[in-house]
């Protein structure tokens, strides 16, 4: 057995026995950690497969951000069942086995059914991140720009989701201000001239007030 | 006819259905939180990435890892609204457990 198919099935059982670990265990933590684990397991075994940039990129985009959201998440929310559910281990787990059982065996029988992949896997080139990003923003530009509509959706839709108004908060409402009318903001009275002495200019007769109504309905409304 | 003991690309796709196999038992088992169910959904896609990029290198080709790519983009879209939905569910109903989301009673 080559060192290559050690370290395949090195990281497989630990891969297996994390991911084991996100379904049981107890507390979300101990979950979001174990998923840590699985996805550093995972980015080591696509660097093993020649996706090195893949598994980096793995490690950065979910080890670094994802989880950190994840955990963030945790920490906020107030993780406690109210009424602890105390699974009856001993009813439950032998049906969950059981389907596990027939799942696998499933899947196996048709991965080991097909006539291919009897060979070893081609020892990987070093180094495809090149070709990755050619292909990647050359013949697949349209899918990218498609992802990245869905990722700002995405940032827009949870945005949405969690917003709560500031009642505070000092804003405008558009239909009120377009249910205005002049009547409302500007009032033109008729009243005598108080001061005979300078009536050269000729403003004697119309005077306009802005505001200042004694109901309070002034230009501020 | 069982595989032999180097790897070649069934190991990889047995390991890919094993740990889809787990998620899938995790998802039956859990009761109790829906934010580890989120965690499993993103291990279903990580599985379904081990696919993409076990047939990749299988073939030599390229496009496989592009695909793994935009499915990463995705998982991380579909992290960032489950969990803003799991803190409006939260605020509502005081708690993240499944049973307490059972207005439809399905």
């Amino acid at each position: 057995m080559s060192f290559l198919a050690l370290l395949f099935y090195i990281f497989s059982a630990i891969l297996l026995a994390s991911a084991l670990g996100v379904i049981a265990a107890r507390h979300p933590v101990h979950s979001a950690l174990s998923l840590v684990l699985a996805f550093f397991t995972m980015a080591a075994l696509w660097i093993l497969l020649g996706a090195e940039f893949l598994g980096l990129a793995l490690i950065i985009i979910y080890v670094g951000a994802v989880m950190v959201f994840f955990l963030f998440v945790i920490m906020m929310l107030d993780t406690r069942h109210p009424e602890k559910i105390k699974a009856n281990w001993r009813v439950t787990l032998p049906p969950l086995v059981l389907i596990g059982i027939i799942m696998f065996a499933e899947l196996a029988m048709l991965i080991m059914h097909g006539s291919h992949a009897r060979e070893a896997m081609p020892v990987p080139e070093a180094g495809n991140t090149l070709a990755l990003g050619q292909a990647m923003f050359d013949r697949y530009i349209y899918s990218l720009e498609v992802v990245a509509i869905l990722l700002l959706s995405a940032m827009v839709a949870a945005i949405a989701l969690t917003h709560r108004k500031n009642p505070l908060a000092k804003r405008q409402d558009p239909s009120k201000q377009m249910a205005v009318k002049a009547e409302d903001r500007l009032r033109l009275v008729k009243m005598t001239a108080e001061r005979e002495e300078d009536n050269e200019s000729d403003v004697s007769s119309g005077n306009v007030s802005l505001g200042n109504k004694p109901d309070g309905k002034g230009i501020s409304s | 006819m069982m595989p032999g003991i180097e790897p070649t690309l069934t190991h990889y796709l047995l390991l890919s259905a094993a740990l889809l196999t787990i998620c899938m038992v995790g998802l039956i088992a859990n009761r109790r939180n829906m934010l580890v169910l989120l965690m499993i959904v993103e291990l279903v896609l990580l599985s379904a990435n081990l696919n993409f990029v076990a047939v990749s290198a299988y073939l030599s080709d390229l496009n496989g890892q592009v695909m793994t790519m935009f499915v990463l983009a995705t998982a991380a879209a579909e992290s960032a609204v489950g969990l803003a939905l799991l803190i409006v569910v939260f605020r509502r109903r005081k708690t993240i457990g499944i049973d307490a989301v059972n207005t439809l009673k399905g």
